[in-house]
């Protein structure tokens, strides 16, 4: 049977994203879980998170995933979001600065530091619905719209060294990066288990998703 | 482009039924919540806001239950207020699929709690709900309290002063009622809405007084509200959710259509 695991750090609404996942693969087992075994051995990782970077990375350390997440995301397809994106890059600006995982050289940073125009009605956290405009090909975007809408609340952005690494940008009110992607990782600052149709066309997609692109 | 403008209906909730009174009184019946959600989602609504509005124990598991069966049907962001007094009041109301919880009373009781709740869960997730009466006298400049119990009790707390206090403590949006408008179809307070998002960097939502579409659209294009609330115009069927971002848009606001 098809296993979908999603890493359970005790951070953010987890029972959305299984429920999302469940409408697009009724037949599919979802698990929510921290277990190393469960996730090692699932088909596809989704890792999901929300609040603060700092809080999700010492759980991260305590329930001992780093490893167990950096051996799944060199194998299998891989699904990041929001928080889960924000920790593939080697460093975050939040919390007086939080290493990351480092799958992605670059860095986490706030909006109000980098955002020259417009400010006096910048409002942070960016939150609502943005487009997505998708700068590569990817099975993840099969059937979905150019510059659709998807579901954003954060505060900080990602800013990826390579930018082979991008896969998508959003204007707020500067052009930031919303999705990146190598490999088998796909990972997007946006909520697709919040974004209706086109963020469960997305999920529905990277549960199709053989990891090669 | 960019980001869009939001609209928000909101149900209020009492004892498993969607209710819509004028000043809370005159209540009257609005369908059961959970098709009531649906309809708004497939008008197109860009998120749902559940108010329980008794916020009794009773009520309170109620609210639990329809917050899941609607979060495993509807998959755009859904907020639950009313009776939000502790960490594990968050914690059931998350847990049952809401992405934001909405603190009233509780904030002006114990502001710390924002902090406490913020620090938890993340700012994103915090929405602080702020009850607002015009208290000026004809002719002074306009301020405006914060009341709480349903509008009832004040607290002798300046509105901008407590808005900018709860953003500093954590709020990550703040949903702005005006209570001398709230009920009455006469429009949302403008004055009170531009006052509030021109004195805080996080999304503010607009409530209270909407009767006519025109009042959505003024609520953002003047009173700059990032977001806008309305129940019984949408409720009774006077208007669809559809409707009103159609009349936004050709008005040169961004909405998701």
């Amino acid at each position: 049977m098809h296993r979908v695991a999603v890493i359970d750090y005790g951070m953010g609404n987890l029972r959305s994203v299984a429920k999302a996942l469940e409408t697009v693969a009724p037949k599919a087992h979802i698990e929510v879980t921290a277990d190393p075994e469960r996730i090692l051995s699932a088909d596809h990782v989704v890792f999901p998170g929300q609040g603060a970077i700092g809080a999700c990375r010492a759980e991260l350390n305590r329930l001992e995933l780093t490893d167990v997440i950096h051996t799944v995301s060199a194998e299998k397809p891989f699904l990041g979001i929001c928080i889960g994106m924000q920790l593939l890059l080697s460093h975050s600006d939040e919390n007086g600065g939080v290493d990351g995982l480092d799958l992605f050289p670059g860095n986490v940073k706030h909006f109000n530091l980098t955002s020259s125009q417009d400010t006096e009605h910048l409002k942070v956290p960016h939150m609502g619905w943005n487009q997505v405009h998708q700068t590569i090909k990817h099975p993840l975007w099969n059937d979905i719209e150019q510059d659709s809408r998807f579901y954003f609340v954060h505060s900080y952005f990602v800013s990826p060294k390579n930018e082979s690494a991008i896969a998508a940008t959003t204007d707020y009110p500067e052009t930031f990066t919303s999705a990146i992607q190598k490999e088998n990782v796909f990972a997007v600052q946006f909520h697709p288990e919040k974004s209706h149709h086109a963020g469960l066309k997305l999920l529905e997609n990277f549960l199709n998703w053989d990891g090669q692109s | 482009m960019g980001l869009a403008k939001r609209i928000i209906p909101c149900l209020d909730v009492d004892n498993g039924r969607v209710v819509k009174g004028v000043q809370f009184v005159d209540i009257r019946d609005a369908g059961d919540p959970i098709e009531v959600a649906k309809r708004y989602d497939q008008q197109g609504a860009d998120e749902i806001t559940f108010l329980d509005i008794t916020a009794t124990h009773h009520n309170r598991d109620t609210m639990e239950h329809v917050v899941q069966a609607v979060a495993s049907q509807v998959f755009i962001p859904l907020t639950v207020g009313g009776g939000i007094r502790t960490v594990e009041d968050i914690r059931r109301m998350l847990n049952a699929g809401a992405d934001k919880v909405g603190i009233n009373s509780a904030a002006v009781s114990n502001p710390d709690f924002v902090r406490e709740a913020a620090d938890r869960f993340g700012s994103q997730c915090i929405v602080v709900a702020i009850d607002a009466k015009c208290v000026s006298a004809e002719g002074e400049a306009k301020r405006w309290e914060i009341f709480t119990h349903g509008g009832r009790k004040e607290t002798g707390l300046d509105a901008i002063e407590w808005a900018k206090k709860m953003v500093e403590l954590g709020a990550g949006e703040l949903l702005l009622t005006s209570m001398d408008r709230d009920g009455t179809k006469s429009g949302f307070d403008l004055e009170l809405t531009r006052a509030v998002s021109d004195a805080v960097a996080v999304p503010v939502i607009a409530s209270g007084g909407v009767g006519k579409l025109q009042d959505l659209t003024d609520g953002i294009n003047i009173g700059k509200a990032d977001a806008v609330l309305a129940a019984s115009i949408f409720h009774f069927g006077e208007h669809t959710v559809q409707e009103a971002k159609q009349q936004m848009a050709e008005q040169g606001i961004e909405v998701r259509l």
